[in-house]
């Protein structure tokens, strides 16, 4: 049977629009960034101390800016809080709400306890305001003998691990919105959450990888070698499986011709060729996927420079690939019209309500948050003390 | 709402509401149901428990005047690129190829268009929410802004709805919609508002040849329940097992 390209008279419209492709990406980041802090507090990997406190401010960072897009797409945004008040529990959306006050709870004691000492040194150095506050942050606890260091870093490290399947929830969930949909075929697929899943964590270490080198470069500091190496390999890890899956998903549709192949094989052909074939596919993973084997298997025979550029190269084409992963579930599964044989066009304007500007807006948004975090929380405490001893020195 | 449009509505409902008291003649005259020959006294004692709402459409009496379409578009204000409910054109040739089209959702009727084959067959087919049993817009509706009547119509609370479209996806059909207006969910509503006072929806009382019949399936005798009991019916999509109320006769396996 022919497609005909008739959709039906309703979905002449793209409803779900960059702003819910943002949505995905962000949360992603989240428990990407978490997931890399709980392989340091939990499993104990400690080369990936020195971003061990730069991931958990970012998902931090990430978390406080994920209803941001929601809020801008929304219809009406000022009822947004009926999600607590009528939860209908037969919405896997209805979630949203309880899962992030959860996880946020989750991330501000675990922040907390690991800048406590910070925390309380800080309130007792410093003079006027800055003491005030710091006294308001510490909530009135100055105890930092060896004893209750230790319960700290045990309940750190329970934090942490309550953290990861948290965070498997939190964006698991995500997939799940779009993985139990029946209506559409491109979206309805239990691997959907398990492919946002992993591409999350992708995104996670990918990200911390460009913001930790940038950062170094910046304050010309030295980049930690073992670290840069540890987390391009947990990146070259994740990255394979969340590839395969995403491979595996479209193989077994075209392997079972199944009724849904007949749109989606057009959609991946025409409509999404450039997005998904050339950006996602291509670009975005087999790129990063042979700049990461680089740094992998050669680890021992690569210069610094060399090693530091193709994973932070890698790094940054994966933070493409996961965008496009976003961009091509969300408007790709609404490029079809529901009547499985019309396809509509989706090009976001600069101007509108939800259009490319209030994107970039909302994407600055969580690194904007990030570098007020950093200023109250310092992420890598060494730059404190190089500075410290810049300022020392000429004495 | 503001004052005019609720100055408007009333005046509408009224209008309507003359129709009504000659509506028996007219309806009785074109073959279709007729629920409101007693309208008054429906409407005193209208209890919602009372009645499960049941649709048929009968597709080989369809000629595509799009009057259904004009008539929802004015009762229930629908606004001007969407649709509550709208009418495909089919034609079908030997080999099975496929060619559908919905000029501005049948509204204007169909101007004549050429298929890229030998047309073997060609149909109409009225569309609207199918008020499913087991709705996928219901179950995904975040705040319980999507609701169930006792009656078997699904509803949408515009005071409630927070606009986030998981329901538009979630529809097989495409039958929901954003307002751009009140930026809430909008659906055929079964002409809810005319129900309750024992008319029909607008769409069924529009059509001229009686392709759109309306029924209750709580009532012993009713035409419909006996249709549905009796004709051989189909509903859209049956796979995904939404239990649609709405019954086609007549449907061909190229409809969407």
């Amino acid at each position: 049977m022919e497609l005909s390209g008739y959709s039906y008279p309703n979905d002449f419209f793209i409803d779900w629009s960059l702003m819910i492709v943002l949505y995905p990406y962000i949360t992603g980041f989240v428990a990407g960034a978490f997931i890399v802090s709980s392989f340091y507090h939990v499993f104990e990997r400690n080369e990936l101390e020195p971003v061990g406190k730069l991931s958990l401010l970012c998902s931090f960072a990430f978390l406080l800016s994920a209803g941001l897009p929601l809020l801008n797409h929304l219809g009406h945004p000022e009822r947004a809080l009926n999600i607590f008040l009528t939860p209908n529990f037969s919405s896997a959306m209805s979630g949203f709400g309880f899962v992030y006050t959860f996880y946020l709870i989750v991330m501000e004691l675990e922040l907390w306890l690991v800048y406590r000492e910070y925390i309380v040194e800080t309130a007792r150095r410093s003079r006027g305001w800055k003491r005030r506050a710091f006294k308001w942050l510490s909530l009135g606890v100055y105890d930092l003998s060896p004893e209750s260091r230790e319960v700290d870093r045990k309940a750190i490290r329970v934090l942490a691990a309550i953290g990861i399947p948290a965070a498997c929830i939190l964006h698991g969930y995500v997939g799940f919105l779009f993985g139990a949909l029946k209506s559409n075929p491109w979206w309805s697929t239990p691997l959907m959450p398990v492919i946002f899943l992993f591409s999350a964590v992708v995104s996670g270490i990918a990200l911390l990888i460009v913001i930790y080198q940038t950062d170094r470069k910046i304050h010309g500091m030295r980049i930690d070698q073992e670290c840069v190496a540890s987390l391009s390999r947990w990146l070259w890890l994740f990255m394979i499986v969340t590839v395969s899956l995403e491979i595996l998903e479209i193989i077994t549709l075209a392997y079972e011709q199944s009724e849904a192949w007949e749109i989606i094989g057009a959609l991946l052909t025409t409509k999404l060729s450039f997005s998904f074939i050339s950006v996602q596919m291509i670009l975005g993973s087999l790129v990063p996927f042979v700049l990461l084997m680089v740094v992998v298997l050669m680890n021992s025979y690569l210069h610094e420079k060399v090693r530091n550029t193709l994973a932070f190269i890698a790094a940054a084409l994966l933070l493409i690939q996961v965008f496009a992963m976003r961009w091509n579930v969300v408007i790709g599964g609404q490029m079809f019209s529901k009547s499985f044989s019309g396809f509509r066009q989706y090009q976001p304007e600069f101007f509108e309500k939800e259009g490319i500007l209030a994107a970039i807006v909302i994407m600055i948004a969580p690194f904007l948050l990030l570098h007020l975090l950093n200023i109250i929380f310092p992420a890598f405490s060494d730059r404190e003390e190089a500075e410290k001893g810049a300022i020392a020195a000429p004495k | 709402m503001n004052k005019d449009r609720r100055r408007f509505l009333k005046l509408l409902t009224s209008y309507f509401g003359l129709l009504a008291a000659k509506d028996g003649v007219y309806v009785r005259l074109l073959g279709g149901e007729n629920l409101s020959q007693d309208s008054t006294a429906d409407a005193e004692a209208y209890n919602p428990e009372d009645h499960l709402y049941a649709y048929a459409i009968d597709t080989r009496k369809c000629i595509g005047c799009g009057m259904c379409v004009k008539a929802d578009r004015l009762e229930n204000k629908v606004p001007p690129k969407n649709f509550r409910t709208w009418v495909e054109r089919y034609r079908i040739s030997e080999a099975g190829d496929v060619d559908i089209d919905s000029p501005s959702g049948g509204e204007n009727g169909f101007p004549p268009r050429v298929s890229g084959f030998n047309v073997a067959k060609a149909f109409f087919v009225p569309k609207l929410c199918n008020h499913c049993r087991h709705t996928p817009c219901i179950q995904v509706c975040p705040v319980g802004a999507s609701f169930h009547t006792p009656e078997g119509v699904v509803m949408v609370d515009s005071g409630w709805c927070i606009g986030c479209g998981y329901c538009v996806q979630a529809c097989p059909y495409g039958s929901r919609f954003i307002n751009p207006e009140t930026h809430c969910a909008d659906k055929c509503t079964l002409c809810y508002h005319r129900l309750v006072k024992g008319l029909q929806p607008a769409c069924v009382q529009a059509c001229p040849v009686g392709a759109r019949q309306f029924g209750d399936l709580k009532r012993a005798g009713d035409p419909v329940r006996q249709l549905i009991a009796r004709e051989r019916v189909m509903v859209l999509q049956p796979t995904l097992l939404t239990k649609p109320n709405c019954y086609y006769l007549g449907l061909d396996q190229g409809v969407r």
